[in-house]
């Protein structure tokens, strides 16, 4: 038996062990997953005991080194254990953004006391993060940032706002984007991290479309950030003014997660909206079926470019493709499912609905193309940096 | 199985690339045989070059004296023609006519194969009875008589059907015209008495026959796989030509937007580059996404085939379907983007868009693939 093939039984056995029979159903709402942080709460045993032997293994960030809370594995490791946890349908033991973008970011540019402490905290849930990017009149040209952080010798003063902060109103620290130069519009940006229950920092939920969110707005009134929190823990990631390279950095990251190219948002529809709808009209049994070419193309894709990926075969800016394609396709897809549901996916609040779900999802997905970088954003950087077209 | 090409399979890509670029360049090949009026679309010399290269045997196996190799070698042979729309009859004779005959016994392996593999034979599929691609239904008669056969019924859009030597024709030996079974593959030899080739050039400049069989006698060992049993080689035929030809549109779909993309980079009007405006810049950034996700979908169905997998056939008709938008959605853009200069004979592009219009017809085009995909998948 290969060293793979050993690892899989052995993971198949420690999966049937220790995942609870409710953490192998499918999310339904929020409280079904687990954001860890200083006031989290379990919903229940099982997702607590599911959390803890996932934490234990450093099955939080399987792929981390063992030293940072990590279970310090191969990149063919990793992808048999999501094979086998997506095989039984497991949940993800904890949800964060400290995993998803702040952690990449830190095993890159930071430091080894900043990877000692904060990479820890996050793979054991005990810090809960948000980000702190975009501004009022900042959106996709982020550059434009206004929030200035005034240097005073060991901190700095900071003043301003961020927008659409997913969960702020839960995070306990934020990794922010703050102007430190206004001479220079890319070498004036530091990326600073500091507490959320630092005086004069307060945030403010707001409400979308789809009639809820995870988004907030966060204000910053002479909040008062040291410059280090102890010997070889700054309080900024690379270096002061050069936050934007990091920025740049988990902007990848964040699309190659939006764009669904870990098959999440692929799968077909027309079977199941037949189902649903009964007969289908002739035009719309079209659709559905165009829909569906697309997106099995589109999976394809997302298979290839994960492939590449892996063996740095793909472009750097390939991410920004996956993200414009895939957000599209995912509006689409929403359309569809609206136009089959009929007037039951009108229902804002009925059990039918589960409480309007259809609607909701669909309105939610019109943020696909505008969060982590517009549509438009991405058609410049895929018509400037790939096909090398001509301007500024 | 990663979906990009190995090492060996980047250089065939490799080679096909440059041996295409030369010797199968537009200028060279398609536009030389065009203004020639050539009875047949495409260069015999050229066909035997690609006996010598070892393309025309990729798909047989290597005790019949070929390669041995699978779909994705043959795409990227294919998505080469395409770029360079270099016209040859490799797609019929080298991945339709060569599937069908691995499933045929020795004897037609033996009469075929060789002339083949040295470039030398021509063959022709001829599976339509009519404007469109619908191998569901086939009329074609094929009635006992003696120790063969004898073949009546007609035949269109039978692509290089007058110069082929041999035709692979679809016919029913018994039951009803959208039966399942009672379908028979035949190898009908150039000669065969009372077989009338109606000859006509298409759009994109090949030639295409309606080809009429009045009583042409076959012998028994005409008959390729078993009698009555034809469907599923003829299934293996057309996936294998489904996915072949959207190797081919997808070399079409890049050599159109290469072109345009270079095109965009040098005209200059107001002033300024035309590839500097905005407008053009989005149209031409979501035409790469298209080419690139179509081009992933065909490597895909080309796998799976090579595979065996159950689902090559649905992913055979993603990718037909896809590419076919792709590739349309290429060339319009194309022509559009050149301006006036793209409406002109002297312009390659519009050769791009001619030959995307006969490749999208040929064995079903993105409407019959798309509604392939919701019937396999249930719908």
């Amino acid at each position: 038996m290969s060293d793979l093939e050993s690892f899989r039984s052995e993971t198949r056995a420690w999966l049937e062990a220790n995942c609870p029979a409710e953490m192998r159903e499918p999310v339904r709402d929020d409280a079904d997953v687990y954001w860890g942080g200083r006031n989290a709460t379990f919903k229940n045993d099982a997702q607590k005991a599911w959390f803890e032997a996932c934490r234990d293994k450093g099955y939080t960030v399987p792929a981390w080194p063992k030293e940072y809370g990590g279970a310090g594995l191969s990149p063919a490791e990793a992808k048999v254990l999501r094979e086998e946890m997506a095989a039984i349908g497991a949940r993800p033991p904890l949800s964060s953004f400290g995993i998803w973008m702040l952690g990449p970011a830190l095993l890159h540019f930071g430091t080894e006391g900043q990877k000692q402490r904060f990479l820890n905290e996050i793979a054991r849930g005990e810090i809960r993060w948000c980000q702190g990017y975009s501004e009022p009149g900042s959106g996709s040209d982020l550059v434009s940032l206004q929030t200035y952080g005034e240097d005073k010798d060991d901190h700095w003063v900071v003043n301003g706002q961020k927008v659409w902060t997913s969960y702020a109103d839960k995070a306990d620290w934020i990794f922010c984007l703050v102007r430190t130069d206004k001479n220079d519009k890319y070498r004036g940006i530091t990326f600073m991290l500091f507490d959320m229950a630092s005086e004069g920092v307060s945030t403010k939920p707001i409400l979308l479309i789809s009639g809820s969110s995870p988004f907030c707005e966060t204000f910053f009134d002479d909040v008062s950030v040291p410059k280090s929190y102890g010997e070889d823990v700054p309080a900024y990631v690379g270096e002061v003014n050069r936050g934007w390279d990091v920025a740049k950095y988990l902007l990848g990251h964040e699309r190659e997660m939006i764009s669904g190219a870990d098959g999440g948002n692929t799968a077909t529809i027309g079977a199941a909206m037949s189902r649903n709808a009964g007969e289908l009209d002739p035009i719309m049994r079209a659709e559905l079926a165009m829909f569906d070419v697309d997106a099995l193309a589109y999976a394809a894709m997302g298979e290839k470019f994960l492939d590449e990926i892996k063996v740095g075969k793909a472009h750097p800016a390939q991410p920004n493709m996956m993200k414009y394609a895939g957000t599209e396709l995912n509006k689409r897809r929403h359309e569809l499912i609206m136009s089959a549901g009929g007037s039951t996916a009108l229902e804002w609040e009925s059990e039918e609905t589960s409480g309007g779900k259809p609607a909701r999802n669909w309105l939610r997905t019109k943020a696909n193309s505008i969060e982590g970088g517009t549509s438009e954003v991405m058609l410049n950087v895929i018509s400037k940096r790939i096909l090398e077209l001509p301007g500024g | 199985m990663p979906l990009y090409h190995d090492d060996d399979q980047a250089m065939l890509a490799e080679t096909a690339s440059q041996f295409m670029g030369e010797e199968g360049a537009i200028a060279k090949q398609l536009r030389h045989w065009r203004d020639r009026d050539c009875k047949d679309g495409f260069g015999h010399g050229l066909w035997e070059q690609f006996g010598e290269m070892g393309f025309t045997g990729i798909l047989v196996g290597e005790d019949d004296g070929g390669l041995g190799m699978g779909h994705v070698e043959a795409g990227i042979v294919l998505e080469e023609i395409g770029r360079n729309l270099t016209p040859s009859p490799f797609l019929t004779s080298s991945v339709l006519a060569a599937t069908a005959l691995n499933h045929g016994s020795d004897d037609v392996k033996g009469r075929y194969l060789p002339g083949l593999i040295e470039g030398k034979s021509v063959f022709a599929v001829a599976i339509d009875e009519g404007a469109k691609h619908r191998p569901e239904t086939i009329a074609c008669k094929a009635e006992r008589s003696g120790n063969g056969f004898k073949l009546t019924g007609k035949k269109d859009f039978v692509v290089h059907g007058a110069s082929a030597d041999m035709l692979v024709v679809a016919a029913r030996t018994s039951g009803s015209d959208s039966d399942e079974d009672g379908l028979t593959l035949f190898a009908v030899p150039k000669d065969a008495a009372n077989m009338s080739h109606d000859a006509v050039r298409l759009v994109d400049s090949s030639i295409a026959t309606h080809t009429s069989f009045d009583g042409v006698e076959l012998d028994g060992d005409a008959v390729i796989g078993e009698v009555d049993n034809g469907r599923s080689i003829l299934n293996a035929m057309l996936d294998a030509g489904r996915v072949g030809s959207a190797a081919e549109g997808v070399g079409v779909a890049r050599g159109a937007m290469d072109m345009t993309v270079d095109y965009l980079k040098q005209r200059k009007q107001f002033g300024k580059h035309i590839g500097e405006f905005q407008a053009l810049q989005h149209r031409a950034a979501h035409l790469y996404s298209e080419v690139e996700i179509a081009r992933a979908a065909v490597i895909k169905a080309q796998q799976l085939l090579d595979g065996g997998s159950e689902r090559a056939s649905l992913m055979a008709s993603v990718a037909k379907a896809k590419v076919a938008k792709t590739a349309g959605l290429a060339v319009r853009e194309g022509v559009q983007m050149h301006g006036g200069i793209g409406m002109t004979d002297e312009y390659d592009i519009g050769l791009y868009m001619k030959r995307d219009r006969a490749l999208q017809e040929f064995l079903g085009d993105a409407y019959y693939h798309a509604n392939r995909v919701a019937e396999l998948s249930g719908y």
